[in-house]
C-alpha cells in the first residue's frame, strides 16, 4: 500500500473511533444542539422584535437563521481542541505514536469525525429553524452549496483548534480560551444584527471577518437575502463564498502543517 | 545478534535541565530487563526515547538493529509500549480498543479480531469484552492496555511501571502475566520503583539515578555489593541496647548500627542460622528484654539506600534535587 492508502485507512479507524464515542456517549450530541436551539429562540422571540434595519420583505429568522449556523458550527469546532487535548492527558496520543501509523491520521480522523459533528448540528438546526420561520427559497443545488460553505470554514476552523489542543493540553482551558477569541468573532458579525448598525471601525473589521462572509454566502445561498438588500461595500462581502473559501484554504494551508508538527514533537506532560 | 535493545551514551536535556547524563545499556534477546529508579531518576525518558516518542540529544539506540532515530518507522513495528497511564479509550469496549490498535499496525481486519480475541482470553477480560473501557478496573485498564501493545506480536515490549497505582492483589495477578510473555520469548524492558518487582520479574537489573547508571548486574550481583546477611535485633530498652550490642560484638564481622529511637541492633555476621542461634545463647540470662529478633539477607531497598544513599520510596517525597520535571 502506498503511504496516501495508509494515511487513508489508518484516518478511517481513527474517525470510526470518535464516531463511536459520540454513539456512546450521546449527551454530546444533545448538548451540542441544545444550546444553539437555544440562541435560536432568544434571539427569534426576545431580540428579534428590537433588532431593526433588516431588508425589506424578510423575517428576522430568515434572517437570524445562517447567522446561527455559522455560529454553531465555528463552536463546534472547538471540540476538535478538547478532544486532542483529552487524548494527550489519557496518554492514547503516546500509544498512537508509538504505532506504526500514518503520522497525519489522528489529526485527520479527529478533524473528519468532529466535521460529522457538526453536520448532525446544522441538520438539527435546519429543523428548528423550519419549526420558527425559517425557510430556503433557493433551488437545492444552491442550499447544498449553502451548507458545504458553512461545513468546509468549520473543517479549517478545527484544524486550528487541533493546534490549540496540542499547545494548551488541557481540555478545559481549550474550551475558556477559545471561547474568547470566538465569542467575538462570531458576535462582531452580520450573524444577529445587519452590519449597517455598527459604528464604522467595528463595522470594517466585521465586514472582512470570515465570519461574516459565511454567513453572508449562506444567507444568499439559502435564498435568505432579498432583492432590496443594499449592496455591500466591502469586497469581502459581494464574493462572501469566494472570500470564504480563500480564507478556508490559507487556514488549513498554515494549520495542517503547523499542528502535524506539533503532534510529532508532542509529550505527554 | 543477541542484543534486542543496545542503548550507547544516551543524552537527553529539557531546557537546562538534564534528564540523561550518557545512559548505556543493552538487553538480550528474550530477556528482562528491570530498569531501576527514584521517580524523575530518567526512567521514562528512556522508555520515551526507545519507543521514538523523543529524540535524543545524544547517543544512540537500536532496537533488534534498527536505529530509534533514522529507522523510526521500522522500529515502531516492532515494538509495542504500555505506558504509566493506562492509554485505552475508555468509551471503546475492550474488544474494540484491541483491535482499533491492530488495524493501526496493519493487521487487517480479519487477523486484528482473532488477535483481540486470543489476547482477551489470555488476559481474563473476555467476560467484559463487549463493555466500553470505562467500566473496567484499574487492573483490568492495565492489562487491556498490555494486551494492546501486544497484538502485533512485538519483538520488543517496553512496560514503564506496569504496577504504579494497582492493589496488592492486581498486582500479584499483573506479575503472573507478565512472567507469562517472558515465557513466550518476549524481550522486555521494565521501569519500576518496586524493587520487589524487579526482583521477581527482571532477569538484569539497571539502577539509574539523576539520569546516570548506578549500578547494573543480576539481584545476586546488586545484593552482594552491598554486602551479606546480618542479624537484626529489637530490645526493650535503650540500656538494654548497649548492652546487647556488648555482648554480640564477637559475632560482627563489621561495624553494628544502634538505632536508639527503634531501639534495633544490625549487626554484619557471617555463619546463617548457627549465628543466629549462637547470639541467642549469648544474651541468655543477660537480662536484655529480647522484642524481636532475626537474621535478614539484603533486598534490593538496601541496594538502593547503599548506592545512592536514600531509598527508592523517600525519593519520591523528600529528596527535592529529583525533580519532576524530566517529562
Amino acid at each position: 500500500m502506498s503511504a496516501l492508502a495508509h494515511t487513508f485507512s489508518d484516518s478511517v479507524v481513527i474517525t470510526r473511533r470518535n464516531l463511536i464515542k459520540v454513539k456512546r456517549v450521546p449527551d454530546l450530541i444533545v448538548f451540542a444542539t441544545l444550546s444553539p436551539i437555544m440562541f435560536v429562540l432568544l434571539f427569534r422571540y426576545v431580540f428579534g422584535g428590537a433588532i431593526g434595519g433588516l431588508p425589506d420583505g424578510i423575517s428576522y429568522a430568515e434572517f437570524l437563521l445562517p447567522g446561527i449556523f455559522a455560529q454553531t458550527v465555528v463552536f463546534g469546532s472547538t471540540t476538535t481542541g478538547a478532544s486532542i487535548a483529552e487524548d494527550l492527558q489519557k496518554g492514547l496520543v503516546d500509544r498512537f505514536r508509538s504505532l506504526p501509523m500514518s503520522r497525519s491520521a489522528v489529526l485527520i480522523g479527529r478533524t473528519v469525525a468532529d466535521l460529522g459533528l457538526n453536520a448532525i448540528s446544522i441538520l438539527v438546526m435546519a429543523l428548528t429553524g423550519l419549526l420558527v420561520g425559517w425557510r430556503i427559497t433557493s433551488s437545492p443545488l444552491e442550499a447544498a452549496a449553502g451548507f458545504l460553505v458553512l461545513l468546509v470554514f468549520a473543517f479549517a476552523v478545527s484544524w486550528m483548534m487541533a493546534l490549540v489542543g496540542l499547545l494548551v493540553r488541557t481540555p478545559e482551558v481549550v474550551n475558556n480560551a477559545s471561547f474568547i477569541v470566538i465569542f467575538p468573532l462570531t458576535f462582531v458579525a452580520n450573524t444577529f444584527v445587519p452590519l449597517e448598525t455598527f459604528p464604522s471601525v467595528l463595522r470594517t473589521f466585521a465586514e472582512w471577518n470570515p465570519v461574516s462572509s459565511v454567513v453572508q454566502a449562506a444567507r444568499e445561498l439559502f435564498g435568505n437575502q432579498p432583492a432590496s438588500a443594499p449592496v455591500p461595500d466591502a469586497w469581502s462581502l459581494q464574493h462572501p463564498a469566494l472570500y470564504t473559501l480563500i480564507w478556508a484554504a490559507v487556514i488549513l494551508a498554515v494549520f495542517v502543517p503547523l499542528a502535524v508538527r506539533a503532534y510529532l514533537r508532542t509529550a505527554t506532560r | 545478534m543477541s542484543d534486542a535493545v543496545v542503548v550507547e551514551g544516551l543524552v537527553k536535556k529539557f531546557g537546562d535541565f538534564t534528564a540523561l547524563r550518557g545512559v548505556d545499556l543493552t538487553v538480550a534477546r528474550g530477556t528482562v530487563l528491570g530498569l531501576l529508579g527514584p521517580n524523575g531518576a530518567g526512567k521514562t525518558t528512556v522508555v520515551r526515547i526507545l519507543s521514538t516518542l523523543l529524540r535524543a540529544d545524544g547517543g544512540r539506540a537500536e532496537i533488534t538493529g534498527l536505529d530509534v532515530a533514522t529507522q523510526a518507522d521500522q522500529v515502531r513495528s516492532v515494538i509495542g509500549l504500555t505506558g504509566q497511564y493506562a492509554a485505552v479509550d475508555e468509551y471503546l469496549t475492550g474488544e474494540e480498543n484491541l483491535e482499533m490498535v491492530g488495524r493501526l499496525y496493519r493487521l487487517g481486519k480479519k487477523e486484528s479480531r482473532r488477535r483481540a480475541g486470543e489476547l482477551l482470553e489470555r488476559f481474563d477480560l473476555t467476560d467484559a469484552a463487549r463493555r466500553p473501557a470505562k467500566t473496567y478496573s484499574g487492573g483490568m485498564r492495565r492489562r487491556l492496555d498490555i494486551a494492546a501493545s501486544l497484538i502485533a506480536r512485538p519483538q520488543v515490549l517496553f512496560l514503564d511501571e506496569p504496577t504504579t497505582g494497582l492493589d496488592p492483589r492486581s498486582r500479584l495477578g499483573m506479575w503472573e502475566f507478565i512472567a507469562d510473555l517472558v515465557s513466550d520469548g518476549t524481550t522486555i524492558l521494565l521501569t519500576t520503583q518496586y524493587l520487589e518487582e524487579a526482583d521477581r520479574l527482571a532477569d538484569r537489573m539497571v539502577v539509574i539515578d539523576r539520569g546516570s547508571v548506578i549500578a547494573r548486574g543480576t539481584a545476586d550481583e546488586l545484593k552482594a555489593q552491598v554486602g551479606g546477611e546480618r542479624l537484626e535485633l529489637t530490645v526493650g530498652s535503650v540500656e538494654g541496647l548497649g548492652r546487647a550490642a556488648e555482648l554480640l560484638r564477637p559475632l560482627a564481622v563489621d561495624d553494628a548500627q544502634r538505632d536508639e529511637q527503634t531501639r534495633r541492633l544490625t549487626l554484619p555476621v557471617k555463619g546463617g542460622a548457627a549465628t543466629l542461634a549462637e547470639a541467642l545463647r549469648l544474651l541468655e540470662g543477660s537480662g536484655v528484654e529480647l522484642l524481636d529478633v532475626g537474621l535478614r539477607r539484603p533486598d534490593l531497598d538496601d541496594v538502593f539506600l547503599t548506592l545512592t544513599g536514600h531509598s527508592a520510596d523517600a525519593a519520591e517525597g523528600s529528596a527535592p534535587e529529583t525533580t519532576e520535571t524530566t517529562r
